[in-house]
């Protein structure tokens, strides 16, 4: 039990320390070591606590990740997760807080952190790629992504309007594509 | 007691703050103007350094700030505070899911989801992508266009892209090639 709990704990902080940016640029890393190297769950499993996650209060990464711990082992699980994927930002930012004042503007750092950059937004669009595979499948669904994509770069409405948005008309097409079905083979 | 006080005012934050990492700003520039525990200066330091720091923006910001008001433990004392209601809600959440996971309507607020999520996440890449890769403020000034590329960028971006598609590395081999890359050629 102890161990697992470890084993969790350690791959979350393995995660936490080479994700560069928000939650989004932990997504890659998520799916390399979640679903190709531990096959925990489905690639449709991480979109769906991806999206959960957009919605909900809280940091998406930790969100994301107390889905996966508890996924994958309940409880213990879920906490095992959450202080794995905090416990490197805790040390690195501590020792630069109260050690490093220079380190944001050391040169090195900086074509380092700028050429890094550049390889996440490389990292993301294979991401986002594959997720359009998964998530996009007819008319509907590649207008939601559109949509949103859309809106999302030209204003500031929070990403919780359009998960509560976009789960109504799944809802609600999929309700209605069932009573059209329904209507049509009474008819027969 | 400051620990207390600090768990307190980030137990709210991680509450409140919804959208992720960056959304905890605003409530960080509040919490420094009400207290007066950190200034203004301090929060743009706070962003440079946990964006160019391993770990999610959010945590790094949480823990950088509760560092500089009570040191190591009030670093560690944050960021709990900041974690410790997502991870109630979650466990929530999952726990329900677990009942309704197979049921119809749940099966249809994801078909709607996953598409949207791809969209909120290329957003966000684009504009990742607008800060890394492109010169807004020098072409503003001047706007020569060549001044908005950088061509080092343009190509590394496309050998990266290549290099993930083809080979099945892990990305952080590409992060950290990227890195001694972006040194040796001083990007």
């Amino acid at each position: 039990m102890l161990s697992e709990f470890l084993s969790i704990y350690w791959k979350f902080f393995k995660m936490g320390a080479v994700t560069f940016g928000g939650g989004y640029a932990m997504l890659p890393i998520l799916r390399r070591e979640i679903i190709e190297n531990s096959h925990w769950m489905e690639e449709e499993d991480i979109m769906d606590y991806y999206a959960l996650s957009q919605g909900l209060p809280g940091i998406i990464a930790i969100n994301t990740s107390v889905f996966i711990g508890y996924h994958h082992r309940k409880t213990p699980g879920a906490i095992a997760a959450a202080l794995g994927v905090v416990s490197p930002s805790i040390l690195i930012i501590t020792v630069i807080a109260l050690f490093l004042a220079g380190f944001k503007d050391n040169v090195y750092v900086q074509h380092a952190l700028s050429a890094i950059s550049v390889c996440v937004v490389a990292l993301i669009l294979d991401a986002v790629l594959k997720m359009w595979k998964k998530g996009v499948k007819d008319g509907l669904t590649l207008c939601i992504c559109l949509v949103v994509l859309a809106l999302s770069l030209m204003t500031k409405i929070s990403p919780v309007i359009y998960v509560i948005a976009a789960a109504i008309v799944g809802i609600s097409a999929r309700a209605v594509g069932r009573a059209r079905k329904n209507g049509k083979e009474a008819a027969k | 007691m400051i620990y207390l006080q600090l768990f307190w005012e980030f137990l709210k934050i991680g509450l409140f703050a919804v959208g992720g990492g960056m959304a905890t700003l605003p409530f960080l520039q509040e919490l420094a103007v009400r207290t007066g525990w950190f200034s203004q200066d301090l929060i743009t330091d706070m962003i440079a350094i946990s964006e160019s720091t391993p770990g999610p923006i959010g945590i790094n910001m949480a823990t950088y700030v509760g560092v500089n008001i009570a040191g190591v433990l009030g670093g560690v004392v944050a960021t709990m505070g900041e974690v410790v209601p997502a991870v109630f809600i979650v466990i929530i959440i999952s726990k329900s899911l677990e009942k309704f996971r197979k049921s119809k309507v749940v099966e249809d607020a994801f078909y709607g989801l996953r598409p949207a999520v791809t969209g909120l996440i290329a957003a966000a890449g684009i504009g990742v992508m607008k800060v890394a890769m492109f010169h807004m403020a020098l072409y503003q000034q001047t706007g020569v266009l060549t001044d908005l590329i950088d061509i080092k960028k343009i190509i590394l971006f496309a050998a990266a892209f290549i290099g993930i598609k083809k080979l099945k590395w892990h990305p952080v081999v590409f992060i950290a090639i990227s890195a001694v890359i972006g040194i040796v050629l001083g990007f």
